[in-house]
Order: structure tokens, then sequence, then C-alpha cells
């Protein structure tokens, strides 16, 4: 193929922009998450920085044109830092009448629709609900800039010289419609270009086919068959800091990190896991890293999975497990097992809307009462969350260096968004992490499977098979020290304690809590967690420039919290708690600390957007 | 490391720990730990590289009572952890204890799973036929009709059949016997440790409180002999005070019979051979029941395939040795990357 050249229009006809959303929708056999994620790829490797947000259905093949059956893929990308992914659409890439109906309210005023007019038939029409065809008849795209492209013919002209059935060809308008938008932010497509080369390597024809579409997308605009007031625009790269970059998902930041926090704390790695959306993919990166002795394990049932991580734990490998909130609630009688008897254990939660089964691709936080609180007895254990998808590398690391230290089962909280939400990584060098190598306890002298470390109040963890150390452990109060079964009332009163002394000690080996912008004082400071961490990062920055004192505070750490966040929230006079539950973090907080901390909450199944918490900030301060 | 003097000749003691039992007096556990800690030790077992896992109930105490490593865990449950310590660490030896209301009801999805994955270890269910820790209630194992305090006007459904429950999960190891057979107990027990994979032990074991005599039709003295059929690899299946009655097959029909040799022309040639390696045949087996059949006690069924644990490390090793040790940095610059 040949290098094609990066702007092919003049540079003056192109207005430079700062940053741009753009979102593709279609139905689940379009192609849309491909196509976003090439379009990802490419600005990345433009310089730009950037956000997704892939929103699809819970339906693998729901029938072709139902509303239901839109899959979307949406990136923000620009000069700037970005921190979403965007909250309203510049553009919005329409493959039919239901990607339309369902996407239209989240384009901005003036906005450029871009709509395929060949899928616009009656049928389809009929499918999204509507009576007449909005591209020709009624008010509904007035306020935007509509340009009505025949993709599905184009496309089918375009790939006509490699022989394939109508259906196949028009397999590839995605390609023709990424080309487009590649034109319009005046992008290389080299990038795509090789990526379908390689894909389809044993078909060469799709590839050209493919190919071919992209190409006549890009020529479709360059040779100005667009709608004379709409030009291109360009991007100029963001100022990022420098380094070698590849994107990441938190799934992948994850996998990444709990396999490198094994490596640091060089213990074997044993993942068990039951299927479920969005956790499976942590299942399948790990089934993929066999060549790091890494043990997966696909259970008959979440259960089965923390039953299985709970042995590889006893046995002296790390056993981490993975699900999401109806899988965790399965799991967690087992998780008591693993505090009872104080083994090391990793149970990941990556969030989806509930309860039952909810939403089942759509993101929520609201699983924070669950990790927290939600077991039988006094069962305390440490809990972390990912802040956005490069964060959970540090936080999977984290949570091996807690679980290892303390002889503790760690939650680390993700979220379905997180999951799948792809951002640049700076990718970070690897000799600054320090080692945490497990000390295995062989000694026979004075060996008591109860007994603790004077600062951690950990237990020895023993390795099965080692000489002169076979004991027994299990569910029923152990006694201190011996471990032997007791049901003494004070032993119990004397276990409990230390088993909450030992979690509430985390504290102290954690890092304080840090404000992320502003400074105590401030008339107002915002306390998120997890996947908000961008919008509130974004919407405060931008009240600052407006001179508003507004602070954000974002945690890490859940429980326990960090010691000086007390002090710290009392150092404002207005607290503002956004999370996509009914009121977790809040209540957790007014709980402990006696803050007049007020809610913010919303649970659509989306990423809060930056507007919303301005608008929600600026009603507090003005009171 | 401490210099290891060579440990003397272990006994069933050195497979005792110093914890008071506490199983009810009279109760068929006492017999059964007695008969695995002698077992272990005529087989010179390391006690340090055994573990031995247990779920919830009665039987479930069994490891705090084993000088080994064990491992107590939580209802149902035990087949998932023990099968994570064989993925841990498939050289150590696993012993997984539970009840019939531990393995076959709460648990009965992870025994049917550790069997079909054939994952290597030694299951022993204490089948006493009713619940003894929750006081007395019917368990999936209780015959029709059987009075508890959940079933004061007798139970209504139908019990499940152990053995034929594991052979039907795909278990490649199936053998039955009784706590107080104390010299065929050992037997079925060390077949069970032999057998690379996921060895099903059946064990009527009888609770004195709840359930007193409830296989006494074919456990008791006087009935022994012609309630019992000893089954072994290769040797006719022949039973009875006399050791004058047989099995063999229907003619035409998949179907045992009971015959007697010398009667109607039967000569000890009609009667059928066990073949260990004979699934159908292990089926049949499984399902006779007093008083038209005597219980078949031994190796029902033992037809070794390759072990789950075995098979996850075998992958492991042949995916290190054609992809070489993971590289990490390598597995962090995967994909694009681009320098800005």
């Amino acid at each position: 193929m040949s290098e094609v050249s990066a702007l092919e229009r003049p540079e003056e006809k192109r207005d430079e922009v700062e940053s741009a959303v753009v979102r593709f929708a279609g139905d689940s056999g379009d192609g849309m998450q491909l196509t976003g994620t090439q379009f990802t790829l490419t600005a990345a490797l433009a310089g730009n920085d950037l956000a997704t947000f892939p929103d699809f259905p819970a339906e693998i093949r729901a029938p072709a044109g139902t509303t239901f059956g839109v899959s979307a893929f949406q990136i923000n990308f620009g000069a700037r830092k970005i921190m979403t992914s965007g909250d309203e659409l510049d553009v919005l890439v329409v493959m039919n009448p239901a990607a339309l109906i369902t996407n239209l309210a989240d384009v901005k005023l003036g906005g450029i629709v871009i709509a395929d007019t060949g899928a616009f038939t009656d049928r389809n029409l009929a499918k999204a609900g509507y009576d007449a065809n909005p591209l020709e008849e009624g008010d509904s795209l007035d306020k935007y800039r509509v340009i009505k492209i025949d993709m599905s013919r184009l496309t089918v002209e375009a790939v006509k010289e490699f022989g394939l059935s109508n259906k196949e060809a028009l397999r590839s308008k995605n390609m023709w419609a990424l080309g487009l938008i590649y034109w319009m932010y005046g992008r290389r497509r080299q990038a795509s270009v090789d990526w379908l080369n390689d894909k389809f390597a044993k078909n060469t024809d799709i590839a050209a086919a493919n190919i071919a579409a992209l190409n006549a997308g890009h020529a479709f605009g360059e040779t100005a068959e667009m709608p004379a007031e709409i030009g291109g625009y360009s991007i100029p790269p963001a100022q990022i800091e420098p380094g070698l970059y590849r994107t990441v998902t938190g799934t992948d930041s994850i996998a990444l990190g709990l396999l490198k926090g094994t490596q640091l704390a060089n213990v074997d790695l044993t993942f068990c896991s039951y299927p479920i959306t969005p956790a499976s993919a942590l299942l399948h990166q790990f089934a993929a890293m066999k060549e790091f002795g890494v043990v997966t394990f696909q259970a008959e049932d979440e259960i089965a999975a923390v039953g299985a991580a709970i042995g590889a734990s006893y046995a002296g490998s790390l056993g981490i497990t993975s699900s999401s909130g109806p899988g965790i609630a399965l799991k967690m009688e087992a998780i008591g097992l693993a505090i009872a008897t104080e083994l090391p254990l990793i149970i990941v939660n990556s969030q989806r809307a509930g309860p039952s089964t909810g939403l089942p691709t759509k993101t929520e936080q609201s699983d924070l009462y669950q990790a927290v609180f939600g077991r039988n007895a006094d069962a305390p254990m440490p809990v972390i969350s990912v802040s956005s998808s490069t964060d959970g590398f540090d936080v999977a690391i984290e949570a091996v260096r807690l679980a290892t230290k303390f002889m503790t089962p760690v939650m680390l909280l993700t979220d379905g968004y997180l999951a799948n939400a792809s951002e640049p990584w700076l990718i970070p060098d690897m000799s600054k992490y320090e080692p945490f190598e497990v000390e295995f306890r062989t000694d026979p002298e004075d060996f008591q499977p109860f007994s603790r470390d004077p600062e951690t109040l950990a237990r020895p963890w023993v390795k099965p098979g080692t000489p002169q150390l076979a004991h027994r452990i299990g569910g029923i109060e152990r006694a201190d020290g011996s471990g032997h079964i007791s049901y003494a009332p004070e032993n119990h009163q004397k276990m409990t304690d230390l088993r909450a002394a030992k979690i509430d000690g985390i504290a102290n080996d954690i890092p304080e809590q840090e404000i992320d912008q502003g400074e105590i004082g401030d008339d107002l400071v915002v306390v998120g967690w997890g996947s908000t961490y961008g919008p509130i990062n974004r919407a405060v920055s931008n009240m600052r420039l407006e001179g508003l004192k507004v602070a954000h505070v974002h945690l890490r750490y859940i429980w326990p919290l960090p010691r000086n966040l007390g002090d710290l929230l009392g150092g404002f006079d207005q607290v503002l708690v956004p999370e996509m539950n009914n009121g977790q973090l809040v209540t957790l907080l007014r709980a402990q600390y006696l803050v007049p901390a007020e809610g913010f909450n919303k649970v659509n199944g989306k990423p809060f957007l930056i507007n919303e918490l301005e608008t929600a900030i600026r009603s507090r301060l003005e009171k | 490391m401490n210099v290891q003097t060579p440990p003397e000749k272990l006994t069933a003691k050195d497979f005792a720990t110093d914890q008071e039992v506490r199983w009810c007096p009279g109760c068929g556990d006492y017999a059964i730990l007695k008969a695995v800690q002698r077992t272990l030790a005529d087989m010179q077992v390391d006690p340090e590289q055994t573990v031995f896992v247990s779920g919830i109930g009665c039987a479930a105490r069994f490891p705090y009572y084993m000088e080994t490593y064990g491992f107590h865990t939580i209802h149902g449950r035990s087949p998932t952890i023990a099968t994570g310590v064989k993925l841990a660490n498939p050289d150590l030896d696993v012993w997984v204890v539970g009840g019939d209301g531990d393995m076959l009801s709460i648990g009965g999805n992870h025994t049917m799973h550790a069997l079909r994955r054939n994952v290597d270890m030694q299951i022993l269910l204490f089948n006493n036929e009713i619940y003894g820790l929750t006081k007395g209630q019917y368990s999936p194992t209780s015959q029709t009709g059987t009075r508890s305090p959940s079933t004061p006007y007798g139970s209504v459904d139908r019990p499940v059949s152990a053995a034929q429950f594991a052979l039907g999960a795909g278990g490649r190891f199936i053998a039955r016997s009784a706590d107080i057979l104390q010299k065929h107990l050992p037997v079925v027990l060390q077949r069970a440790y032999e057998n690379k994979g996921a060895s099903f032990v059946e064990i009527f074991q009888n609770c004195i409180v709840y359930n007193d005599g409830v296989f006494k039709h074919f456990t008791e003295k006087g009935a022994q002999a012609d309630m019992q059929i000893h089954v072994e690899h290769g040797k006719p299946l022949i039973f009875g005070a006399e050791s004058s009655k047989g099995l063999r097959m229907k003619q035409g029909l998949l179907e045992l019979e009971v015959v007697t040799i010398g009667e109607d022309g039967v000569t000890e040639a009609d009667i059928l051979l066990h073949d260990e390696t004979n699934r159908p045949l292990a089926m049949l087996l499984a399902a006779m029941q007093p008083p038209a059949f005597p219980v078949a006690l031994g190796v029902l069924y033992c037809a070794p395939a390759p072990t789950y644990d075995g098979a996850v490390h075998d992958q492991i090793n042949t995916i290190k040795s054609e992809k070489g040790d993971g590289d990490f940095d390598k597995l962090l610059h995967r994909g694009h990357t681009w320098e800005v």
C-alpha cells in the first residue's frame, strides 16, 4: 500500500480546534467498536490526548435495525489534557435510523450528524420507530448540520472490483465512514491500512476491499463532495509528557498490574473466575499469559472460582478472582472464610448497574457498600479503587502488596466504564517499582499458625509441604496463636478485635490523602472515588479557572480510609460527593467523620458529564 | 535449613493430632478415621505433603484430627478449595472429606465438576443418609419416607445414589466401603490413593444418634454375607454365606440377575467376571439394592484418564517451551506503541 499523506487538503482550509468528540453509532453488526478502536489508535499516533467510551448492547446479536441493537463508540481527543470521553458530540456518525434516534440527543447544538441514507429504508425507519424519514421530513434535525451520504451505495461501488457479494461489500461501510472522518480531522490512514492487512492476512480480497472503502470515504471528503460549509479540522498534538506510549483499558492495566505485583512479591499467580459481563475480559487476558506461569481456572460457578482462589492461596500461590456485582455477592461467604483464616486473596469487582442482573453492559459504582460491609458478621477487609484506565496498574500492584503483607483478602473496585474505556498510557519505568518479596514461614521454632507479626498483625504464610509445619486452619473460630478450634468467649472477642485492628492498621501503611486540586479552606471540596475522576477533575479545574474556590479530593483507599481524611474534610465548609450510585461513599464519610457531606448521584448507566458536575457545584456555591 | 533426620517408620498414631475428637460416642466416623490413619501409615505417606480439605458437617471435622496439613472450609465448597490447592501445587496429595449433605446437596455441583475434570485427589463421601450436625433433618440420600424433624410425616422426595451420581458425572474411579468393614476399607482407600485422578469413595457410615441402623440390613454380621458383594477386578461376582450366589446378565437384557450356582444348571462359568474398566457394568453394580440384590462394595470402576491439574501444568510448560519464559517488558510494550 502506498503511504498516504497526512493532510491532503490544503492546511489553510482546515479550522484548528482544541478538541473534538466523535461518536460512531450503528447496528451491532456494523463494526462500530472496531471503527472506534482504529480512530483511537490513529488519534494517539497523531499525538492527541484522548479518552474513549465504548457503549454496546447486552444482546450478542440483537435483531438488525432495532434501537436495542445499537452499538456506539465515542472518543474525545484533543490538543489538551482529555479527562473524559466528552459531554456532547461534535460529530455523530449514524449507520441507520435506530442509531440516529438513540444518539441524537447527545449531539451539541450545531453539531454535525453524518447519516448513511442507504440504511434509511422504510423497514429500518419503522424498526427505529420513525413514522417518516427524519432526513427528509420534519424538523428534528434542524438544530444540527446534517450530512446525508449514501455510504452503503458508495461502499458497494468502491469495492466492486473485488467480486464480493452485496452483503459482504456492505461490511466495509464502517471503513468508508472511518475514511471520511479521517479526512475530516486530517488523519493518516496508514495505521489502519496496516491493521487491515494484518487482520485479513489470510483473506487478501477482504483486506483490499476494506482498504478501498477506507480510501473511498477519505477521497469523498478530499474531492470536496462535502457541503461547502463543512471543511476539515485539524487538532494539533497535545502537550503530553514525553516518553513511550500505548493505549490501555482498565482491564489491561489491572491485568498487567496484578501480574507485575505477583512478580514483585515473588509469588505465583492463580486466577480463578467465572464468566460475567463486564469482568470476563480479565480472565481472557490471564488465560493468554501462560508463558508467565499464570494458572487460570474457569470454574463451574462464582463460588467455585473464589474457592479455588482461596485454595491456591492456602497452597502458597496468590489466588485472584474476578467478577461483577452479582457474582461478588455469591463469593461473599468464601471471602469471609479467607478473612477468618487470614489468607491473601484478591477480588476484582468490575461494577455494573444493578441490583440483580440490572444493566449488565452499563456502568455504575454501586458496590461500595457490598465491598466494605457486605458480609455476615464483623468481617473487615481492605477495599481499594481504580480511578482511570491507566490507574489500574498501580492499584493492582497495591492490592497484591496489601494482600500479601497483611495476609488478607483485598477487594479491588473498578467498573464497566473503566473495563472497556481506553486511554494513552506513558509506559512506566519498571525499575522504579520496589520488590516486596513474600517470606514464607519455614522455621519450625515456636511455630504457631496464628501468631502475629507485631507490626502488621499478619499471621505467617506457610506452604503445605513445608517440613515440620503441618497445621490445620478452618472457618470455626481459631484460638489466638495455636489456631485450634476455640469456642471460648474471650478468645472470640480477642480474635474479632485483632482482625479489626489488623485492617485498621493498614491506614498507617498507606499514604495520607492528598488534595488533587485546590486547598484546605476552599468553599467546597468535591470528594470522589473510582471512574468519576475524569469528569470531576475537569469540572473542578474549569471552575477554578473561573476563580471559584473548589477543591477535589479523590480516594483510592475506600477501606480503611486514609488516616488524615477526617481532618482534611474538616477543613471545608461544604463536602460534595458525586457518585454513580444512590449515595454510598457519602454515607461512609458521614458515618466515619460526622461531616456534613452531601451526595450528588446518578445511575443512568453513563459516566458523569462535566457540565452536570459544574451545575451541581455551582448551585452549592450560590447557596 | 535444618538437617532432617531420616524419619522412623510411621505408625497410625503419627497421623493423629493432639486434638480431642468430638464426634458422638459410637459414631461411624471414628472407625473411618482409624482406617485412614492406618492406611496412610501402611503406605508410609509423607504427612507434610498431605492436605485434608473438608467442608461443613460432622465428617468435615476430619482434618482437625489428621496430623497433616488441613483446611476445614465452608459448606459444600471443599472440592473447589481442593482444586485450587492442586492447581497451585500439583505435588501435594489432597484428600477431600465430606458427608452426603456437604457433597451431594449444597456442594453437588462442585463434586460433579471435580469428578468430570478428574482433579487428582481422593474424595471420601461419608454417607449416613441424614444431616447430623444440624440435628437430624433428612438428606439427599435419605430413603423416601424418612421421618426427621423437617419431615415429621416422612420425606416424599427420592434419594440420589452417590455412586451412580459420581459415575454419571464422569468419575474415573468409583469405590464403596463401609465404616465397620475395617479390613475392606483400608484396601479401598489404598486403591483410591494409588489412582491418579479424582478417586471417589462412598463410605456407608452409621449415624448413631439420628439414623442408627439405617444400613444394618446389609452391614449387620448376619446380613453381610448375603447382602454384600465385594467386587474384585477379574474375579467372578460371587457372594453369599456359601459363596454359592452370583450375578449374571439376564439373557437379551441390560440387566443383572442373582443366580445360585448348582441350581437350574447354573455353574461358576456362568457368573459374570468383574471388569472394573467397564462403565455400564459399574452403573449396574452401583444401582443394586437389597433385598433383591446385594450392595456392591469395592472398586466398582477404575479407568484412569489424564488429570486436570496435570493437563493445566502440561499446557503451561508446553507454551513456555514454545514461547520461552514470559518477558514482562515485552508484554508491557505489546501492541501499538508511540513515542511522544
